[in-house]
């Protein structure tokens, strides 16, 4: 009885042992690493926490006035009057040489086809899985949309919609909205 | 003069001819008369015609980009529009008509009521539907009309699949218990056939004395050839497992933190089949992937407010609603007014992926110009109901695909004439990253 017991013993320290091994090998956290600060950057890192700035985010927006290098303004405003002021005037600057159809065609079922669908009626796959509902289709006579509110509803958004300002920089969204146009023409064929 | 032009200038002055003055009214007012006759029955008719589930799809497809039935959103909403404005505003359906056909007239015309919701809606006009018949009007008019359905079928839904799933945990755990049990008995019942066996032995007086011969370590000590090849077995064993250790130092392959927003690839990448790139759009053009702010999450969550798809016991409707609502509060929205408050807080996502900054890595190289797949690194990222570091971001991981992968020359005027000249030297039809040069160590330690 007695060797049984030891026997016991051993057995129950050996699994105590393994299995706090095992456990110690957590997905949750990050591993070891050799060098950390080549991992942990010493400068600010895009995202990072930072005590530099009083919100407390390396991330900060360009200072009111400024204008990033190759950038051009955009000066209708963000208001219905705006609206109807591109609607009315804003021009493409991108002549039928530049307008590269593949290109706005990748761009335009990255951004816009998950709801518009890839034939612009609307057809989405967030709309056929009733995740976001009421997309029109570019044909719409009551919205009758042309290249400058295309455009104008690309950089600010309107209703539902969000603006697609920062994942389109602004010779992308003129393609898009050539494809939106094509896509137009073809709907109303 | 005035005779030749009549109609002219009786708009420019309409007293100086009653006759025309006289016919002019007596038409319009028969026409008003037609009109109103022509409405009521319309009224009439589409009363009793209005058939709800057309309406729906009518609904879903012209007016749910900007309203609901029970929740305001770019639009007020809808339940039940028509009764309450005849009951608050005394509106007919002939003004819900024109509105619905030509709002912005309404609005120009002023219209008190038009004025009040055109203002109330930050004077954003609502779109025309001058192809709407009286009868579309009216389907949608009693889809809007029909009761709050009881969500029972729903809820029966909901409630059924996390039972099940709490039902598959407590049987798992009923017959893993069985399962100890039994063995404990088993173990138990053995030492117990021991003892007796012993004691049947003693009984019938066999010697069972154990400790005549040597002990087993004894014998191993003395044997010294065992004794210098068993060292050798485990100094190897430990230097092999001591390797692979260090080796895995800083490899963070499987790291799956918990992030402060429960954020599914799968039910965004996979199920809703989201493009990678719309979220991380800068993987197209810059050299990180980037975390989408919390602007693209609201390009579509503006929408949609709550999880309608597959629940689990673990997350359950609840759960994903409850992290919808973080969203919300992190972006600073207000889903009740539908309107931003100002008071965003950044979320303290933790990040994944790490490269140390003795390597250099670029996305749009690698996503744009050689047209990878994102899954050839970072895996079944659609499958991920929790995201996971997939590939384990070493160097001798990323030679090995450098030395596999041909380079897309394809379109790609940059790589015409380089290509030419070395797949001559290497005497090959296609250059893998490797010959172009993916190898040298200045390109990405420097």
């Amino acid at each position: 009885m007695n060797i049984n017991m030891k026997n016991l013993i051993k057995i129950f320290v050996l699994v105590i042992v393994v299995s706090s091994v095992v456990s110690c090998q957590k997905n949750s956290r990050p591993n070891y690493q050799f060098f950390p600060n080549m991992y942990e950057a010493v400068p600010y890192e895009t995202y990072s926490e930072s005590d530099a700035f009083a919100n407390g985010v390396a991330a900060q927006l360009p200072v009111d006035g400024t204008i990033p290098r190759g950038y051009t303004p955009f000066e209708i405003e963000n208001t219905p009057e705006g609206f109807e002021y591109a609607k009315a005037n804003l021009k493409s600057p991108l002549d039928s040489s530049e307008i590269d159809t593949p290109r706005g065609k990748e761009l335009y079922d990255i951004y816009c086809g998950i709801c518009h669908g890839n034939k612009g009626a609307g057809q989405g796959n967030l709309v056929k899985r009733e995740k976001i509902l009421g997309i029109p289709s570019y044909a719409d006579v009551g919205r009758a949309i042309t290249e400058g509110s295309t455009y104008h509803t690309i950089y600010y958004g309107k209703n539902a919609m969000g603006s697609y300002a920062n994942q389109l920089n602004e010779e992308e969204r003129w393609q898009v909205v050539a494809y939106v146009l094509k896509l137009k023409a073809d709907l109303e064929k | 003069m005035l005779m030749k032009k009549p109609y002219q200038s009786l708009e420019v002055n309409p007293t100086n001819n009653m006759k025309q003055v006289i016919r002019r009214k007596l038409s319009a007012s028969i026409l008003r008369l037609s009109l109103v006759f022509l409405l009521t029955f319309s009224i009439t008719l589409s009363a009793q015609e209005g058939d709800p589930a057309k309406g729906k799809s009518l609904f879903n497809s012209n007016c749910a980009a900007c309203h609901q039935l029970d929740k305001k959103m770019t639009g007020p909403a809808l339940r039940n529009v028509m009764q309450r404005l005849e009951d608050s505003e005394g509106l007919d359906r002939e003004w819900m008509n024109a509105w619905i056909r030509n709002s912005a007239g309404m609005v120009k015309s002023g219209d008190a009521y038009a004025n009040k919701i055109y203002n109330e809606y930050g004077g954003a006009a609502m779109t025309a539907f001058p192809q709407l018949s009286d009868q579309d009007i009216s389907d949608i008019l009693a889809y809007t009309a029909e009761e709050v359905q009881a969500p029972a079928a729903g809820a029966a839904q909901v409630g059924a699949a996390p039972v099940a799933g709490e039902g598959d945990s407590v049987s798992n755990k009923l017959i893993l218990g069985a399962l100890a049990v039994l063995f404990g008995l088993l173990a138990f019942a053995l030492m117990l056939v021991n003892k007796t066996l012993r004691n049947f032995a003693e009984a019938k007086g066999v010697d069972l004395s154990e400790d005549k011969s040597i002990p087993l370590w004894k014998a191993f000590v003395k044997n010294q050839f065992l004794v210098i090849v068993t060292v050798i077995i485990f100094l190897l064993a430990a230097a092999y497992f001591a390797f692979g250790y260090f080796m895995q130092i800083g490899v963070d392959q499987g790291y799956q933190p918990v992030q402060p927003i429960h954020f599914s690839h799968k039910i965004h990448a996979g199920d809703n089949g989201i493009d990678c790139k719309y979220c991380h759009s800068s993987a197209r053009v810059s050299k990180t992937s980037g975390i989408p702010s919390l602007n693209v999450c609201m390009n579509c969550h503006k929408s949609v407010y709550e999880y309608t798809g597959e629940t689990t016991a673990e997350y359950s409707k609840e759960f994903y609603d409850g992290e919808i609502q973080k969203l919300y509060e992190a972006a600073g929205w207000s889903d009740a007014d539908q309107k931003y408050t100002g008071e965003a807080k950044p979320v303290k996502w933790i990040r994944i992926h790490n490269l140390p900054d003795f390597a250099y890595f670029n996305h749009s190289q690698h996503v744009t110009v050689a047209g990878l797949e994102c899954q050839t690194c970072h895996g079944p990222v659609e499958e991920m109901e929790i995201m996971y570091q997939h590939s384990p971001l070493t160097m001798g991981w990323c030679v090995n695909c450098h030395r596999d992968t041909n380079v897309k020359v394809k379109d790609n005027a940059y790589y015409t004439k380089i290509h030419e000249e070395l797949s001559k030297k290497y005497g090959v039809e296609e250059l893998t990253a490797a010959q172009m040069g993916g190898l040298e160590c200045g390109k990405c330690h420097y």
